[in-house]
């Protein structure tokens, strides 16, 4: 369990946009992963994602590590924002895209 | 499960709640929730949503396979009719 909780908090690190999701971007596997996908695709920054289908252990460990029980799983700068709903709604908002910007931007300037 | 089942569980989780759930494939497995409650007053998307996943326990991992959640104060609720 220690390594599979390392491995998560080096993929929040290092990616500003950090996505658990179930398939991948280009093939997800289930609706709210697609429009999780989707919203990040229309905001356009990078982002990255990790398939927790392919990996069981990642699966369950990402819900513990978050206190949060479904997929997808969104992180901006090392932080849980929320799942399918949070980023909808942050996004209806038009919160999200500044949070999105603000993350991407700061890692730019360094 | 019954949309009325996910109902008791979050309104016995948070007592001052007013709880619509809808089963919106008609399979027993994907719901959609609307949560209203005093209780959420001051508090972000991820702790309201916690609240309600705590109320729904172990159902969550095993029962329910989607739960759409929308988590507004009365306030808010108010705000939106």
């Amino acid at each position: 369990m220690a390594g599979i909780i390392e491995k998560i908090e080096a993929a929040v690190k290092e990616n500003k946009i950090m996505i658990f999701m179930k398939g991948n971007r280009s093939f997800p596997q289930c609706g709210f992963s697609a429009a999780t996908v989707a919203i990040f695709d229309e905001i356009g920054e990078p982002y990255a994602t990790a398939d927790v289908l392919s990996d069981p252990e990642l699966r369950d460990a990402i819900k513990q590590y978050s206190n949060w029980p479904t997929i997808p799983q969104v992180y901006i700068d090392g932080k849980f924002v929320g799942g399918c709903d949070i980023i909808r709604e942050l996004h209806e908002s038009g919160e999200l895209e500044p949070m999105v910007k603000a993350a991407v931007g700061a890692s730019a300037q360094q | 499960m019954d949309p009325k089942e996910i109902e008791t569980m979050i309104a016995r989780g948070i007592p001052d709640a007013q709880v619509e759930v809808r089963d919106y494939t008609g399979g027993g497995d994907h719901f959609e929730a609307l949560v209203v409650s005093p209780s959420f007053e001051g508090k972000g998307l991820i702790e309201r949503h916690q609240l309600v996943y705590k109320a729904l326990g172990d159902a969550m991992r095993v029962q329910v396979h989607a739960l759409t959640l929308k988590t507004l104060t009365p306030a808010q609720h108010q705000n939106r009719r």
